[in-house]
């Protein structure tokens, strides 16, 4: 070796046994599916089980067990003792975290360092934060005796699969809500693992079922007649079709949906942390984050300095195999995915962006995007008002302040915005400005269950997390 | 080499300069260098870590009870730091107080390690605190003695109250002693300086006045090398070479004790400043303990089972 | 008794502090017992339009003015209310059938709970807001705001009270408001609007328009430049498809059982979360 290059450092799969089909899990039992459709690890194509697709009469039986199961049983526990379920939950993923995130990687494509370091550990703390508010909801602000809904369906997106689940379900467990959750489809896997903790956690049978399955499923559940209230996460477009067929039922409905995050970094800014930020902001989880950074604001004396360097940055952007310890930037989630952003670059290749990417090979196998930029692109371009969800940056620029936050909030959407600046009086200012549910103010996607995330406009209905989130499994709690 | 274009080596010049610099934020540039450090360095990657690390070793002794003997051994073990295996690099340097500088040359000289350099430290190390005619005679004397390099300190003192320009002028003046004869490594005590604002101001005085390295710490003061600092210098010596087309390497010394804390480092030098750094002309780790954990990896990396520490020389 | 002719008041809309007639030209006939009354201005989807435009560009500012500034605002209104108490008083007894009595009781109720609202500007931060212990260097807090512009539909009965009930809660926080007041009874929301005319409130915080519900809420719901909706004052039967409409922009859109409440304050009320570094 004549150069300091890193060899392969995979992470073992020994830790996961994969079983070649999975069932649904209702009433505390895995129950055989009839039909099933194959879940891919994307990073190779290579089929890794076969998953349920579930039928219309597998959610009655889901929501029937989560009603029976609310009515005589979690309804009925002591919060205490409601809560001690939540703690052993968050200590079975802790002990488990590996075998999780090795499973996670597999079936999704991002990076192990980022299943292993941030999906993992904020999905059990997520149950430990959650579990100590099972007992002192009365405290939280939502009247003196908060009820939950009852029984809630949750339809949770790809990007994110163990932590969505976790964000969906520490909640309305802590809150006494029983729960029919359906994952993606194409990241079933860890949500099935998660059957199991359930069972290891001995928490009594309805009170979590997860059917599997894709749109048709969700649809199901969203028009099902026993469900009391409806929590998705995902698209725009999809959220506002559940908004519509919700409107009729008088259930309960919060969204956590897409973004166009402005990344706006003042001239002042620390460059160097910027320039991370900037990274973080749009590749990490290859970019299938709605928050991501995917706007980036440069003020115009640094724009060059700040592309420069962010050029630089990128060359050292790891690309390949998820499972490397090494790997920042994994594979593309799907190929309906990959279609999705090879379009919309496409676009913004014609609208006449200066699209550039550092030298990297791609694996031959897989769905794979490199690292991409666009320079030169106006508030009119596609790509800078459409989510691409993936690592794709649109790269902006302003002259004051002033233009900065109108650029930053001329968007349908309002989930996140990040701010770089050394001036503590313009970040606040900045941060009163801007139409978002999130700000990160030198920083960026950073996330914990104690802080509430969500969006405004047409990001979303409701926040998840912190004392804010606990509202959205509260009876009347989204507006009290 | 020395870079005046810049400053003009007046105080208000300099003040100006470092006005431009732009801020690091602490949490920022520590999760950075925390994310650098989960990187896993394996099998072949792992070799040629541990083979360069050794190369860039600093091998170092700076005791009150440091004696003739000891720093004998200390040039026999940096020369061939593995008597049973002539493969093994020798060091970066031996870095021994000014007054071991001749005992060190002689014996180096006398077992064929002439190419072998020696560092002294230099201008009232560790403090600092004497008068410029005790740190020039402390320069000189280490010069004349046959020390190669000079790993000065800079004026803690004189770079907290804001007196940048004395901090300079001390580094040139040395400099200038130093002149063909020595290579300067200008010591920044990042401990005494505590935010990282300020040692990637006092990396920028120094590679203005003419530092041909910037080092980290004495090792008398914690925290020393920690990744953050050494990455923000990282980031200045690869900004300087940007602005200047000239590169200056970086030392980072104190509390680098194992393998793994080396390799990490040569992980932060490679995506920071980037692979050009990656040697021993570059970069250099000061250290003593460190030798010995990377000769017992670099055993258990060949052998395939875990090494005894009976099997490295102690000196 | 006195042979004086009665001068009578034009009925006009409220926008942007002002009080045009309505563009369409359109009025609707109010009687009480039988007898003409007055003929207040029925509202086309064009004046919703500009009563939207008014209150979207008096938000900011509105929004930006201190909680302190907003409070003080609110109370001179009740302030101006508590003069007008009397003349309140006579349109309910007209419109609503009303004793006296029972017109003055609820006038009152109408004022005391304009004033318990002009307290809350300044609380609401404290209420809702909070800092959040976040693993790590970070100074995290969550902030309320304002929705935005928010359409309100105010209840058919009680007229100004189930105004106030709808209207101050949404506009304390800084949202800014196109109210359509109760269709039957729809005097004592103009004369209310003379109120916010002589109150300090600046133009287009809040603007009311008089008409028919089910020609206005459609146009409402589907303007994609309203952020939110109180639905209270709509039939419970169509209130389905104001929702659906709504659903386009991804309005939130409510309905309240009760009258005063905090519900109906936080309910237009977005978090903001803020995360900042914490370093040297």
């Amino acid at each position: 070796m004549s150069a300091f290059e890193y060899a392969p450092a995979p992470e073992s799969r020994a830790v996961v046994s994969i079983e070649p089909e999975y069932g649904l899990f209702i009433n505390g039992k895995f129950v055989k599916g009839k039909k099933h459709f194959p879940s891919i690890n994307p990073a190779t194509g290579e089929k890794l089980s076969n998953i349920t697709q579930a039928s219309n009469a597998d959610v009655d039986k889901a929501v029937l067990a989560a009603r029976s199961a609310y009515q005589k049983t979690w309804s009925k526990m002591a919060p205490a003792q409601r809560a001690k379920y939540l703690y052993r939950i968050a200590r079975i993923l802790q002990e488990r975290a590996r075998e999780f995130a090795v499973l996670e990687t597999l079936d999704n494509g991002k990076p192990i360092r980022e299943s292993r370091d941030v999906d993992v550990p904020l999905a059990a703390a997520h149950f430990f934060y959650h579990a100590g508010w099972a007992d002192k909801l009365q405290h939280a602000g939502f009247g003196s005796a908060p009820k939950p809904h009852g029984v809630v369906g949750q339809i949770i997106p790809w990007n994110f699969p163990l932590l969505m689940l976790a964000w969906k379900i520490a909640p309305a467990l802590a809150t006494g809500n029983t729960v029919v959750l359906k994952p993606a489809e194409s990241t079933s896997l860890t949500a099935l693992l998660f059957a199991q903790v359930c069972q290891q956690a001995e928490l009594p049978a309805g009170v979590v079922n997860i059917v599997t399955g894709d749109g048709a499923v969700g649809a199901a559940l969203v028009n099902h007649p026993g469900i009391d209230k409806i929590a998705f996460t995902g698209s725009t477009d999809v959220g506002k079709i559940i908004a519509r067929s919700v409107a009729h039922s008088g259930k309960s409905l919060t969204l956590e949906l897409g973004g166009k995050g402005a990344n706006i970094v003042f001239e002042d800014a620390a460059i160097d942390e910027a320039v991370e930020g900037i990274v973080n902001g749009i590749f990490f989880n290859q970019g299938h984050v709605c928050c991501a950074g995917s706007r980036l604001l440069i003020q115009e004396g640094i724009h060059d300095e700040v592309v420069g360097k962010l050029k630089v940055r990128m060359a050292k952007i790891r690309v390949g195999d998820p499972m490397d310890k090494n790997t920042d930037l994994g594979a593309i989630n799907s190929a309906e995915q990959l279609m999705k952003i090879n379009e919309l670059v496409d676009y913004g290749k014609k609208e006449g962006g200066e699209i550039w990417s550092p030298q990297c090979t791609l694996p031959s196998k897989g769905f794979w995007f490199a690292p991409t930029i666009f320079s030169g692109v106006t508030q009119a371009h596609r790509i800078a008002r459409e989510e691409i969800f993936g690592p794709v940056l649109s790269i902006l620029t302003f002259r004051t302040p002033q233009e900065a936050i109108e650029k930053a909030n001329n968007t349908p959407f309002g989930l996140s915005a990040g701010i770089w600046s050394e001036k503590g009086s313009r970040t606040l200012w900045a941060s009163n400005q801007l139409k978002a549910g999130v700000i990160w103010a030198n920083t960026f996607n950073k996330f914990d269950p104690a802080s509430p995330f969500g969006g405004y406009k047409e990001s979303g209905w409701g926040r998840e997390g912190g004392r804010h989130g606990l509202g959205s499994y509260i009876k009347g709690g989204d507006h009290e | 080499m020395i870079t005046y274009s810049i400053v003009d080596g007046t105080e208000s010049s300099l003040k100006n300069f470092l006005k431009t610099l732009p801020g690091v934020d602490q949490v920022g540039a520590e999760a950075r260098a925390a994310m650098l450090g989960t990187r896993s360095i394996k099998a072949a990657s792992k070799n040629y870590a541990i083979e360069l690390a050794i190369s860039m070793v600093d091998l170092t002794t700076l005791e009150g009870a440091d004696t003739p003997g000891k720093v004998r051994a200390l040039c026999s073990k940096g020369l061939r730091p593995d008597p049973t295996d002539a493969t093994v690099p020798h060091v970066g340097a031996i870095c021994v107080y000014n007054d071991m500088v001749s005992t060190a040359r002689q014996h180096l000289d006398s077992i064929g390690g002439s190419d072998l350099p020696i560092a002294a430290v230099s201008t009232a190390f560790p403090s600092g605190r004497a008068s410029m005619p005790v740190k020039i005679h402390d320069t000189q004397d280490a010069i004349d003695a046959g020390a190669t390099e000079i790993d000065m300190v800079i004026d803690r003192g004189a770079f907290l109250s804001g007196r940048f320009g004395e901090v300079f002028e001390e580094i040139k003046i040395i400099k200038e002693l130093c002149g063909d004869r020595a290579h300067l490594k200008v010591i920044l005590e990042t401990g005494e300086l505590v935010t990282y604002d300020n040692v990637r101001k006092a990396s920028y005085i120094a590679m203005l006045a003419g530092a041909d390295f910037i080092k980290t710490s004495t090792g008398k003061v914690t925290p020393a090398a920690t990744a953050p600092v050494v990455l923000v210098m990282l980031e200045a010596v690869r900004d300087y070479y940007e602005l200047t087309g000239t590169r200056i390497g970086v030392k980072a010394a104190g509390g680098i004790r194992t393998t793994k804390d080396a390799i990490k480092q040569l992980v932060l030098v490679n995506e920071t400043a980037g692979p050009e750094w990656l040697n021993p002309a570059l970069f250099r780790i000061g250290a003593s303990a460190l030798l010995n954990d990377l000769l017992q990896q670099r055993m258990k990396m060949r052998e395939g089972r875990y090494a005894s520490p009976n099997y490295v020389t102690i000196d | 008794m006195s042979n004086r002719i009665d001068v009578r008041k034009t009925y006009k809309l409220f926008i942007n502090g002002q009080f045009p007639r309505s563009e369409s030209g359109r009025v609707y006939e109010i009687t009480s017992a039988g007898n003409f009354l007055a003929n207040p201005a029925q509202a086309s989807r064009k004046d919703l339009r500009d009563a939207v435009t008014a209150a979207r560009a008096a938000q900011s500012g509105w929004a930006k003015a201190t909680a302190y500034n907003r409070g003080q605002i609110l109370y001179r209104i009740a302030e101006m209310l508590e003069g007008r108490a009397s003349q309140f008083v006579d349109e309910i007894c007209a419109v609503e059938k009303l004793t006296p009595t029972k017109a003055k009781a609820e006038v009152e109720q109408a004022i005391d709970s304009w004033v318990w609202h002009a307290g809350w500007a300044d609380k609401i931060a404290s209420v809702f807001g909070a800092t959040n212990p976040v693993s790590g260097p970070y100074f995290n807090f969550t902030i309320p705001e304002p929705v935005g512009v928010v359409g309100i539909f105010a209840p058919e009965k009680q007229s100004l009270l189930g105004l106030v009930n709808s209207l101050a809660p949404v506009m304390l926080s800084g949202n800014t408001a196109v109210l359509v007041a109760s269709q039957s009874a729809p005097l004592t929301a103009i004369t209310f609007s003379e109120v916010l005319a002589t109150s300090d409130l600046p133009a287009g915080v809040c603007n009311i328009l008089t008409g028919l519900k089910d020609e206005l809420s459609p146009w409402m719901a589907s303007h994609m430049d309203v952020d939110a909706m109180d639905i209270s004052g709509i039939a419970k039967k169509n209130q389905a498809q104001l929702r659906e409409a709504g659903a386009d922009n991804l309005k939130r859109i409510f309905a309240f059982s009760d009258k005063q409440s905090v519900a109906r304050i936080s309910a237009f009320l977005e978090a903001k979360t803020v995360w900042h570094t914490i370093g040297v």
